[in-house]
């Protein structure tokens, strides 16, 4: 941060047309219309009766149907449930690994790093469709025995089934997080606690634990608006189940007829609140903790827990672990993918594999136009995303002109706009203005711009503040103007930065649903989408097929980011 | 007292190196500063870590005051040593205030003082470090000389019988770490309490200490007085480590050793024979340069190739051969660059050591561009 502020109090000189007035002015138009138009025309739509902006009438029907019928208050309920038994779920999954890798002797830590991340790689929707496959009552390969044995079956289709597909799905995140919490804790104050004549126990409880707090408390958080934003589980466990969260039921009141778009948007609304709401304290509570951070940028050496005959307990989790998150779900997945019906596996099944579920993906013709689009639309999104981005960030950083401030926060606003309620709210955009789009892949793109927007301006933001000003000085130095120095010395020196924040971009629009759904037609219908739709129509076993296709394809692209040095896939 | 014998230490780096602590062995009397001085990477921050009970030793036996902390068997974990130890990081606790942090050590104790005490005891630690006033002040608000300060008024507040110090100036920017040196220096003795002390920097070594223990690739290899080890290294690691010096490396000879195309006459150091490897260590503060010959032995024509004025002394590189030596003179004295000189190595300050083979970094060859 020390950077930035130095830079931006040094400034830097105008050229003498003013280029970078008119950049500027038209970045802001641009970010404006992407993130700005959109949440007005959810507001607006939220308080009209009529179904677009033209044919406005106002009304509070819609927020007192939210607010207060018997059906919305337990959707709320279920919503907070939800959101919050799987973020705690998810916190303790991360939290309990984070601490066997980072602060324990358990042997074959950086293979346990490896493992708990695989998970992010998986796409929602191919994580609960495997779930599906493990858990379904009648078929599902954990149920089957159990029915055999105790006569019993467990359903996935319930809050507790909902909570614990997507706990186990955003436990990597929470890992990631918490693993960087103890790695970036300096061990020496705990050492002196120690030395301060503290056991063990007193330490953890009064040095460690209230160190930690804030970021569990602000991880917690984050788990939390990130499950209820999700449209996955909801969709393909909870509506079967009749179990409605705030995403099920946008898209159900608008695949209802007629729509009520209306309802859609008010409930967009409250969702939208909660999201930023949670942001909000999210941000305080981390700000609060910069103030913690004494001495920095010192490569810590932990301090490791000897676990002694705690040992076993703790490998046997790790590998329980790694099988109930990883390993089963893949192979049933990929099980699935080369039989003709789903079943339990069994020598019978075993010797009538098929390569059928594949020939079809590959001979499909919708299935084949939603590779190509979403292929060109990752592309597509990345390109505009990266070029778009490194100019805003740029002009953030470097210069002092006037409403740069503006720039930044506009293309932060998107990480609070769940995917489904961007979805609507372009849907409200869209029948609004006469620019007409809907239906085709146009939509989409812009759909993917805007909320890819804060996942480009992080990395190029923070590839800038790394490259010292005095570099593009020299340039100025040697003669160069604005625009040489840009191409020739920063765009050079930035590379890497967006090059991986390019790939990164194009790995998670690859398995984007949540806002393409409200928004995909016949012809411009992409892969997450189609997953679902197969669904829809009872073939399991292509789906199966299509998730192994594209689990191979992420991995992939994972691989070259990784190459390129990048980051790790973060919050994928 | 604290009494370190064998002690032994290995582990794997990150990077897959060994490193090793091997063989440490010494003992502080009480009331003394000792000082564990060397580069980095040496393992004497492992030391004091084991001392501090943060490392378990693989082999060796740590006594405080006659009872074994640390020892075939036997390991006190740190929290049950009577040890106040001040950190790199300083490592203040950045959720309390300037009091509780201080307090915890009282706090956690086993008979915790009452609730009076603890207050005046916590005043009289922040008074030693010239905090006083500050106690409800957010930890993570104070200045980095400030946490120092608060670091160490933490460390002494229930007066342990041995205080740690690992490198506790480095992280301070170059005026204050005089200061906080001198203050250190004023406090230990005044409190007399037993002190152990980390560093790579000669200077705060010589400055602080009453024994300094010079440690190479962890081992301990000279340990003595602040002026012994200047006076007499025992290596030529040790000369270069502790001070600036120029070496002149000879095969001892009667009276000598071989060096400069004749014999320089010197005193030898115990066990060292004829025929062997010697080195002689010149303090530049020793050597005499004259513009006109005196006819004392040991004395060699050279060329003045650097003689820079710095207020108090006159820095000279001679140049005599091969050989670059540096010198002092007195500011005063009237030399040019490039002219001829006669260099002194007075007989009462040479005494050639064995050559342990160590160099230092070589003076650069070119002084042509040099001011002078």
């Amino acid at each position: 941060m020390a950077a930035t502020t130095v830079a931006r109090r040094a400034g830097i000189r105008l050229p003498a047309w003013r280029a970078d007035i008119l950049i500027v002015g038209a970045a802001a138009l641009l970010l404006g219309y992407l993130t700005i138009v959109p949440l007005a025309m959810l507001l607006l739509g939220s308080l009209s009766s009529g179904s677009s902006a033209l044919d406005f009438r106002f009304t509070l029907q819609n927020f007192q149907r939210v607010l207060t019928d018997q059906a919305s208050l337990e959707l709320l309920a279920n919503s907070v449930m939800y959101g919050f038994g799987s973020a705690l779920l998810a916190f303790a999954i991360g939290t309990g690994v984070a601490w066997a890798v980072e602060r324990s002797d358990v042997p074959g830590r950086s293979i346990w790093y490896g493992l708990a991340l695989v998970p992010l790689i998986v796409p929602g929707i191919v994580h609960t469709i495997a779930w599906l496959f493990l858990l379904s009552p009648e078929i599902g390969w954990i149920n089957t025995p159990l029915k055999a044995l105790f006569g019993f079956s467990l359903s996935v289709y319930s809050l507790p089934g909902m909570i614990w597909i997507e706990g186990l799905h955003t436990a990597p995140l929470a890992f990631v997080l918490m693993s960087a919490a103890f790695r970036t804790m300096d061990p020496s104050l705990e050492e002196a606690a120690a030395t301060s004549r503290a056991d063990p126990w007193k330490t953890f409880r009064r040095i460690t634990l209230p160190l930690l707090l804030p970021t569990a408390a602000s991880v917690l958080l984050i788990l939390f608006v990130r499950a209820i934003e999700g449209f996955e589980v909801p969709a393909i466990i909870g509506l079967p189940g009749r179990i409605y969260v705030y995403t099920s039921r946008i898209y159900t009141s608008l695949n209802q007829y007629p729509p009520n778009f209306g309802l859609s948007a008010a409930y967009g609304a409250i969702l939208l609140f909660i999201s930023v709401g949670g942001l909000l304290i999210h941000n305080r509570v981390t700000r609060g903790s910069e103030r913690y951070a004494t001495v920095t940028g010192k490569a810590y050496r932990p301090r490791r827990v000897e676990l002694g005959r705690l040992r076993v307990i703790a490998i046997g989790a790790l590998v329980s672990y790694a099988i109930v998150a990883i390993a089963l779900p893949l192979l049933v997945l990929l099980y699935a993918s080369f039989v003709r019906i789903y079943t339990v596996p069994s020598l019978e099944t075993l010797g009538e594999l098929t390569l059928r579920n594949y020939t079809f993906i590959a001979t499909d013709e919708l299935t084949r136009r939603a590779l190509g689009n979403s292929l060109l639309l990752g592309a597509a999104s990345a390109t505009v995303v990266v070029a778009l981005t490194a100019v805003i960030a740029w002009v953030t950083i470097r210069t002092r002109l006037p409403g740069r401030g503006v720039l930044d926060f506009l293309a932060f606003v998107p990480i609070t706009i769940p995917g489904i309620v961007l979805g609507i709210s372009l849907l409200w955009v869209y029948f609004t203005i006469p620019i007409r789009i809907y239906g085709t892949l146009w939509i989409l793109l812009v759909a993917y711009v805007t909320r890819y927007l804060p996942y480009g301006i992080r990395s190029a933001s923070g590839g800038i503040v790394q490259i010292h000003r005095e570099l593009e000085e020299a340039a100025a130095a040697a003669g160069a103007r604005w625009w040489p120095t840009f191409t020739q010395v920063l765009l050079p020196l930035l590379r890497p930065a967006l090059i991986g924040a390019w790939v990164y971009i194009f790995i998670i629009s690859l398995r984007e649903l949540g806002s393409s759904i409200l928004l995909y037609s016949a012809d411009s219908v992409v892969l997450a989408v189609r997953i679902f739709d197969l669904r829809d129509s009872g073939n399991y076993t292509t789906i199966a097929a299509l998730s192994v296709f594209l689990i191979v394809l992420l991995v992939i692209l994972v691989a070259i980011l990784q190459r390129l040095g990048g980051r790790t896939v973060r919050e994928a | 007292m604290l009494q370190v014998e064998g002690l032994r230490k290995t582990f794997t780096t990150d990077r897959g190196g060994v490193r090793a602590v091997e063989d440490i062995s010494f003992t502080v009397d009480d009331g003394r500063f000792f000082t564990l001085l060397g580069p980095s990477g040496c393992g004497k921050t492992t030391t004091l870590r084991c001392v501090a009970g943060l490392e378990r030793p693989e082999a060796g036996t740590i006594r405080l005051d006659d009872a074994v902390v640390s020892g075939p068997g036997h390991f006190t974990p740190t929290y049950a040593r009577d040890i106040g130890m001040v950190f790199q990081s300083y490592a203040i606790w950045p959720h309390m205030t300037v009091f509780e942090n201080v307090a915890f050590p009282l706090r956690v104790s086993e008979h915790p003082p009452s609730k009076a005490e603890t207050q005046r005891m916590v005043e009289g630690a922040l008074a030693l470090v010239g905090l006083e006033g500050l106690e409800e002040r957010p930890a993570p608000q104070l200045s980095g000389g400030q946490q120092q300060r608060l670091a160490l008024a933490r460390a002494l507040v229930r007066r342990p019988k041995i205080l740690l110090l690992d490198e506790p100036l480095s992280n301070l920017d170059a005026k204050l770490r005089e200061r906080m040196r001198i203050e250190l220096r004023q406090l230990q003795r005044r409190l007399g309490i037993t002190t152990i002390y980390v560093t790579h920097d000669q200077g705060e070594a010589l400055f602080l200490s009453h024994r300094i223990a010079v440690m190479q690739a962890g081992k301990i290899v000279q340990e003595g007085a602040p002026r012994d080890l200047y006076r007499a290294p025992a290596s030529g690691f040790v000369a270069d480590f502790v001070g600036e010096a120029t070496f002149l490396p000879g095969v001892v000879t009667a009276g000598g050793i071989r060096a400069l195309g004749g014999v320089v006459t010197c005193a030898l150091a115990d066990g060292l024979a004829s025929g062997e490897k010697g080195l002689l260590v010149l303090r530049p503060e020793n050597i005499v340069v004259r513009a006109q010959p005196a006819g004392v032995p040991n004395e060699f024509a050279g060329t003045l190739r650097v003689a820079a004025f710095l207020g108090d002394r006159l820095d000279c590189v001679v140049e005599i051969g091969d050989l670059l030596v540096r010198a002092r003179a007195h500011p005063t004295t009237q030399l040019r660059r490039d002219q001829k000189v006669w260099v002194e190595f007075p007989i009462e300050h040479c005494t050639a050591i064995p050559d342990d083979g160590w160099r230092p970094r070589a003076l650069a060859r070119t002084f042509d561009d040099e001011e002078s």
